[in-house]
Order: C-alpha cells, then structure tokens, then sequence
C-alpha cells in the first residue's frame, strides 16, 4: 500500500462522469455508498459494478463513495481504477474491460483530411467523437489533460478505445513525450486497448521516434497484439522541422508527420497569425519531409472555431502546399475542411479516363495506354485510382 | 390494458390513429341575453369570481401564452381556496414550473385534479398519487376536442389578456404582458359557462383583432400585473451550440431533402421551438436556398428563425399557436402573413378541415421512442410523469412524422424496447433521427425507397436500440402501486394508456 490513504477521481456533476472518493482502509471489507442523476434506474448496477471492478484489482478492504452523473459502466472502471491506482500498486497495463468494439485492421493508406481532438479526461465528448465524420479521432492525453489527471485520462482512454465504436475512423492516441515522466505508461496502459495510431509530440530526431517503435514493439509482442500500432510524429519545434525527413524514415510504422503550429510558433519565439505565414516555411519543409520519406504530411489545427472563412483559407493553402489534411478542435470545423480537400469534378472525370484507357490497354494486351498522345505512365495510373478512391469514398462518382 | 370506468367516467379505448368518424352532437354554452350583459367590467378579480357562483368540484380553465411567467392561474386558485372551495378540477392548456402552488393547493384539498396538462412539480405530485381523481391528459388538439364534444365541461374560463376592452375583446398583441398569439383560449370562450377576460392593459372599445370575441364573455376585469414579461416570451432566441444536437438537426433537414418531400407540390413544415426544431429550421432554410424551394406554409410555435423565413420568402404563411420570442410577438402584430392560429384551425380531430394534417413534415422531440415507433412524451424512463402532451399527436398527423433525439441522455437510452407511456401511436411515426443513425418506420415503404441511394446513416431501430444497449446496459424498470393516475387520452377521445402511482 501506499502512504496515501485518501483520494478523489473523475468531475462531479459532468456529464457521463462520475466523483469516485475512495480511501484504503486495513479491514472491514468493501463499503460502498452511490449517489446518482439515474439512481432508480442504474444505482445497483453503478454498484456492482464497483464491487466486481475492486475484485479483479484485488482490493480487499476499503471505502468508496460513488456520486455519478450517467456514467456508463466502463467510465466508472476508469474512475474506481484510477482512485485505486493511487492508493496501491498497481501494474500497466492495470485491469483491462471486456473488448465490445469489433478490432478492424489497421490500414497505412487512408484519408486522413480531418483529425478531430478530443479531451482525454472527459468521457461525454470522448464517447461523441465518433459521429461527426471525422477520418481520425485523437484521444488526448497530452496538453488537454492536467499534470494531476494523467493516470485518470489514460485509465479512461484505454477503457473507451475497448468500449466505443468509432466506425472508420483512425483512433489515435496523443500520448505524452516519453521525455516527460508519463510517457511510457501512457503506451503500457492503451496499447492492449488497440489505437490505430500513436500520436507522438515534440518528436526532434528518429531517435525519439526509434524510442517509441522499440517499446511499442516489446508490447505488441508480449501482449501478443494483433495489429502494428503505427505512428505519427507530432512536430512542434524548430529541430524537428530540420529533421523532418529522418523523423520520417525512422520507423516503418511512421504513416504521417503532423505540423503543431503552437509549440513552434512558441519555440521560435514569433506570434501566431491568423494567415500563419510564420511558419510556412516550415510547413513546407516539413511537406518535402514527409514526401521524400513517402509518408503523408498533416496540417497544424485552426484555432478559432468561429472563423469558417479563415479555416477554409487556412486548408486551401494547406491543400495547395501539399497537406493531406489538417488537424480540427471541433466537430464544425470538419465539413469546411473536408469540402476543400474533396476532388473536384474535373479532377474526377480526368482520372477515370486515365483508369478507363488503361482498362482498355490491358484488355487489349497493350502496355502502353494513352489519352490523346499523352501517355499514361505509373504515377499517373496511380494518382488517377487514389482520386477516384477517395471520390468513391465521399460518395462522389455518380 | 385499458380499465372499462375509473371515478365512475365511463372509457373508450384506443382504437387506432383514425378508426373514429365521429358522430353525435356538439356541446353548447349556455344562452345569455344582451339585456343582462350591457356593462360586464367588474371592479376587481374578486367581484368576476363571485359573480360566477362557483361551487364545489366545479371546473376552471386557464390558457397558457404566458407560459412560465403566468401570474393568474395562481391568482385565481389561491381566490378559490380563500373561499373555501373544495374539489375544484383545474383545466390548463398548460401548466408551468411557476404553477408549482398547485401542489400545495391539491395537498389542502382545493383542487382534486387537473384535467389537460401536467409538468414538473404538478406531474410529480401526481406521480405520488397525491390527486384524488385521475387526471387526464390531452393533446392541444385532444383539449379542443374534449370541451367541443362536452366531454370537458368548463364552468369558468379565466382567459389572462395581455389586450382587452370593457367588451371583452381581446388579443396578445400589447401591452406589458404581450405575448402575441391568444388562439389557446378559443374552446374556452366559446364553450364555458362563465367567460372571465382578465387583462392588466384595458382599452377603449373596441380592441381588433378579436381573437376573443366580447360576445362570448361574461366578465371583465383588471389586475395589476397578469405575468412576468421576461418570462413570458424570450428576448433572443439562441441557437444550440450542442455539437451533438446540431448534427441530429442536421441529419433531419437532410431526411426532408433526401427523400423528396420538399420537391413535391405544397411543401409545409411544422417544427417548435426547441434547441434541436431550431437548428433544424436554420438547416432546412439553407437547403431551401440551394434547391431554389419554398414552402406553401409553415406551422410554429413561432421564433425569430422561422420569423426570419418568413421575411426572405422561404415561407409564404406562418400559421402560429405560440410566439416564443419577441421578434415573433412583433411579426404576429406587424406582418399580415403572420397568421395567428388556434387548436381548432390547427389540431382539431373531430373537425372537417385542420393544419397539422395539411403539413408535409414535422419534426418533434420526445422523451422515448419504442421498437413499434411508439412514442412516449409524457413519462420518464424512470416512471415519473412530468410533462403535458402539447400538441404532439395533433402534429403527428403530418406527411412525414420525424422525432428527432438524442440517442442517449446521459446514461438513459431514448430509444428502448416499449415505451414507458404510449402518447403517440406508432402507426403515425415515420422517421427516428438520432445522433447515431435514422430509423424510418418499415410501413413506410416509399420512404425508404426514396432515402435509399442517400449517405445518411440509415440503420433499423433495432440497431439503434442495440447500440444504445452496449454502452448504457439496461436499467431497471420502475415499479408502481396499482392506482391509475393519470389517462392519456388520444385526439379522439379514446384511452391510449394509463399511468400508474409510482411506487418509491
């Protein structure tokens, strides 16, 4: 046991949430009491399912005081694990729920116009991130959770990657730099819940990107995991935008680099503006990276979310240097950026002449396929399929 | 089931969504005669009440455009109860949290039960079983009908008018308690034994328009202060910036695009006033604008939304019950398309012509939906009665019934296997929006033709049931005594459910 002998998890009166006070006692068994918005409908099973949640952490004797405003049953996992985990030791990746959420394969290749950012630590927009159409949700557990919460948020990212359905979409992890004392259990704790993707901040050099390949492979293998856990270097400083080609190229598992605006911009000691030409620079070079490593670039966040023009504006030229797409912070921003970065009709009809033509070229048992006298080499044939996949995907083609 | 009598009122059962054809005759107020009614202002509420010689277990009704800043339905119970009346029934055409005295009033045994609308504070108590009687409760449209037929029976209507003369015309349309529309007060007036205008904003005669006809009343009188002006009608009404709630909005307005309706000749829509009606009404007006379409009318509750509408040219016609805001009270008074409407225009079912069927959609909340489309507005999950029925099922008589809501309220799942109380038949639901994917009602086979080539997020309502499942679970259901509490009666006037005594 620890030296403490009291603690408080999870925000009263939030929704989906619940405050879970709990203190270590030496005997007496486990004493619960619940308090709730839906007491007459849930109270017992809020309880039971604290009681079966100490039982697998092994928690003979304590107190528990349950005030829940709608939390589902693996937010109260979250919260009682959490309150636990402060009291006695407990291993990451601590006591994993019941997967209810099919795993789907994870694809290296796929949109990725929009990633939506989502509070780690509050588990009523966590659950909602799913439904806006995002390509890629990002479950945080970075700059929008508190020093003082980290343990809570990745107990509680962990339990929703195993208990919300977030369709097609990419589910990524911000977790913190491994630099920074949370790191490490940040990747122990969800990496058995399957994310797609880690989203990896502050990355300077492939070393730090190397660091983070090495412990999620140890984990994969002793967790006997099913899918490779790919990642995204977050870059965010001065260094990193110089590395941005060996970032890249450092791991196999690297699938885009991401642009954060707000670090650099701090890093490099300039104000952010509202057209972000002081980093356009880095922007690009970070682009030319990512290109020259084969991997996708994406777009730092807009953050005034009441400025649809300056978004649109801010992911045209995004589009224009060669984004793939561009960070969100909320779920309206999505279709402005998703519009932009749709294929337009020329763009569609062009290339599925080029895939007809070379349809026709095979048949015929041609090598060469051409329109009009140009001829339709490989990077051509290919550009045309990815536009008309993402069309097809948009529900563009008829 | 549905019980054959309670507190000896004989009962008819649901039948279906339009099995009745009417019949019999209507009810008639009594006869009065010009040579007794030459002056009718009384020098105070006191002297209009004791003029109409009101006695034991009589009823009174009141309407409810002030909604919650009311002052004269209080006023009035609190005069009874100083008279020591006994018994009475209250019939509101709504009752508001600032009705919350009442209970008080039911505790003491002045009033034995409320027949027509119940909410909050009211629907808890009679939740307790606290009522002496069964309560009833009607649609708008359900309430019009039940006082036409005399099967409600008023013997003084208290008619709260924020515009009146020493005739007893009256209208909402000024004064300190403005609130635009009046048209609740119609069956009363027409019907009561006793019509009361009471107004804090009397004017030389004659005051028009007339939405309550001096011929028709008994009395008038003054009171300082009829209600609450900011309670009364909002000053602004704000858009929800609930992301969730947006995109439920959304996917509605894509429902109408998408399956053709607005397309068809006639278009018309009703949608209320609540945060997801109003981001729906902000969505459909900018699709109308892509697809060059407007609508013949629309049917409010009115706000500076559909208001806004109105004045662009989306909308020919407003046909309005209840003006929520006051960019709605001033469009009513200045804009001659601005058409003010009452139940029986509006919802009537035992009428030869109304508005709600006339509409080609409609869009409403509610608290539960079930696996047969039944929808519950009045109960809670937990078993609690705590709202009045509106004009719900009126509206439901629409082209294209769309409830729209969000999956989950915190833990507790919207849509569930059978609904707690049965407001609206099933049979007239045709589209379930949530948050998490669209339901269109199987017998609605042409709609789900017409949405299918659509990227809406179509799914049966047994997937969203399931899906709710998986995250909340199932709670547990509440339990009841076996005393009838409350009838929800259906337009018709037959029994649709019951609700039940909670047991705590």
């Amino acid at each position: 046991m620890k030296k403490i002998k009291k603690t408080i998890t999870g925000r009263e009166g939030k929704k989906n949430d619940l405050l879970v006070t709990m203190k270590a006692e030496e005997r007496g068994g486990v004493r619960i009491t619940v308090e709730s918005k839906v007491m007459s409908m849930y109270g017992e099973q809020i309880e039971a399912t604290v009681r079966e949640t100490l039982k697998k952490l092994q928690v003979k004797h304590c107190s528990v005081d349950v005030s829940d405003n709608g939390a589902f049953d693996y937010v109260i996992q979250a919260r009682v694990e959490a309150a636990a985990g402060r009291l006695y030791e407990i291993e990451a990746p601590g006591v994993l729920p019941e997967r209810k959420v099919p795993l789907r394969e994870n694809e290296k290749e796929r949109l990725r116009r929009t990633r939506l950012y989502m509070p780690g630590n509050n588990p009523s927009l966590l659950y909602n991130g799913g439904i806006f159409g995002a390509d890629c949700v990002i479950l945080d557990l970075e700059d929008s959770v508190a020093p003082d919460q980290k343990d809570a948020a990745r107990i509680l990212v962990r339990n929703t990657l195993l208990s919300v359905d977030f369709g097609e979409a990419e589910k990524i992890v911000r977790i913190n730099p491994l630099s920074s004392r949370y790191g490490r259990c940040d990747i122990e704790t969800v990496l058995p819940a399957g994310p797609d993707t880690l989203l990896i901040p502050k990355s300077e050099n492939a070393s730090d990107i190397k660091e983070v390949e090495e412990i999620t492979g140890e984990i994969e293998q002793r967790e006997n995991l099913k899918n490779k856990t790919f990642l995204m270097p977050l870059i965010e400083t001065a260094e990193g935008v110089l590395n941005a080609r060996e970032i890249a190229a450092a791991s196999g598992r690297v699938v885009a680099l991401c642009f954060g605006a707000e670090d650099f911009t701090a890093d490099m000691g300039v104000r952010r503006t509202r057209s972000g030409k002081e980093s356009f620079v880095a922007r690009s070079l970070l682009v030319i990276g990512a290109r020259a490593a084969g991997v996708q670039a994406i777009d730092t966040v807009f953050s005034d979310i009441k400025d649809t023009e300056g978004l649109i504006e801010s992911t045209r030229e995004a589009k224009d240097i060669g984004f793939a797409g561009k960070g969100v912070i909320h779920p309206s921003q999505i279709q402005p950026v998703h519009d932009v970065f749709a294929p337009g009709r020329e763009e569609i009809e062009y290339a599925r002449k080029v895939v007809s033509a070379i349809d026709r070229a095979r048949e015929k048992g041609s090598g060469v396929a051409t329109i009009g006298r140009k001829m339709i080499d490989a990077p051509i044939e290919k550009r045309a399929r990815k536009v008309l996949n993402i069309a097809e995907t948009l529900g563009l083609t008829d | 089931m549905i019980p054959e009598e309670i507190d000896g009122k004989k009962l008819k059962p649901f039948k279906g969504a339009h099995e009745d054809h009417g019949g019999g005759r209507k009810a008639g107020p009594p006869i009065r005669a010009i040579a007794d009614n030459k002056t009718k202002l009384r020098s105070s509420l006191d002297e209009a009440i004791d003029d109409c010689n009101l006695k034991n277990g009589m009823t009174v009704s009141f309407h409810h455009h002030l909604r919650n800043g009311d002052h004269l339905g209080n006023m009035v119970i609190d005069r009874l109860a100083e008279r020591g009346l006994k018994d009475m029934v209250i019939a509101p055409s709504a009752l508001f949290p600032v009705h919350e005295p009442i209970v008080k009033h039911i505790e003491n045994g002045v009033v034995s039960h409320i027949e027509g609308s119940m909410n909050g504070p009211v629907g808890r108590a009679c939740s307790l079983g606290k009522m002496k009687k069964a309560c009833t409760l009607r649609s708008h449209g359900g309430r019009y009908r039940a006082i036409q037929d005399g099967d409600l029976h008023i013997d003084a209507a208290f008619i709260a008018a924020p515009l009146a003369d020493p005739n007893g015309n009256a209208n909402g349309r000024g004064g300190p308690s403005a609130c635009g529309v009046l048209g609740y007060s119609l069956a009363d007036s027409l019907y009561a034994d006793n019509v009361i205008v009471v107004t804090d904003n009397l004017v030389p005669f004659p005051n028009y328009p007339w939405t309550v006809r001096g011929g028709n009343v008994d009395h008038v009188c003054r009171v300082e202060n009829l209600g609450d002006p900011e309670k009364i009608v909002s000053g602004t009404t704000r858009l929800t910036r609930s992301p969730t709630r947006l995109l439920i909005a959304q996917y509605a307005a894509r429902v109408i695009r998408d399956a053709g309706i607005m397309n068809e000749p006639e278009f018309s829509f009703q949608a209320g006033a609540g945060g997801i009606s109003l981001a729906f009404l902000d969505y459909l007006a900018e699709i109308m604008r892509e697809q060059g379409v407007k609508a013949d009318f629309a049917r409010g509750g009115s706000t500076k939304f559909m208001v806004d509408m109105l004045e662009e040219g989306l909308i020919d016609y407003i046909l309005d019950l209840q003006c929520f805001d006051i960019p709605a009270v001033e469009s009513v008074i200045k804009n001659p398309r601005h058409i003010e409407s009452d139940p029986f225009t509006s919802y009537n079912y035992h009428t030869k012509g109304n508005l709600a069927t006339r509409a080609k959609a409609a869009v409403l909340g509610a608290t539960e939906v079930d696996l047969d489309f039944n929808v519950n507005v009045n109960t809670h999950s937990d078993g609690w009665l705590l709202h009045g029925t509106g004009g719900f099922t009126d509206v439901c008589d629409s082209g294209c019934t769309i409830i729209t809501v969000p999956l989950l309220r915190g833990r507790v799942s919207s849509i569930v296997d059978s609904v707690t109380t049965v407001t609206s038949p099933g049979e007239l639901i045709d589209v379930i929006v949530t948050e998490r994917g669209i339901a269109v009602n199987p017998k609605r086979e042409d709609l789900m033709e017409n949405l299918k080539g659509s990227d809406l997020p179509l799914k049966s309502i047994e997937e969203l049931r399931q899906t709710a499942v998986d995250i909340a679970g199932t709670p547990k259901k509440p339990e009841y005594e076996d005393r009838i509490v409350a009838l929800i009666e259906y337009r018709d006037g037959t029994i649709i459910d019951t609700v039940k005594q909670l047991k705590l």
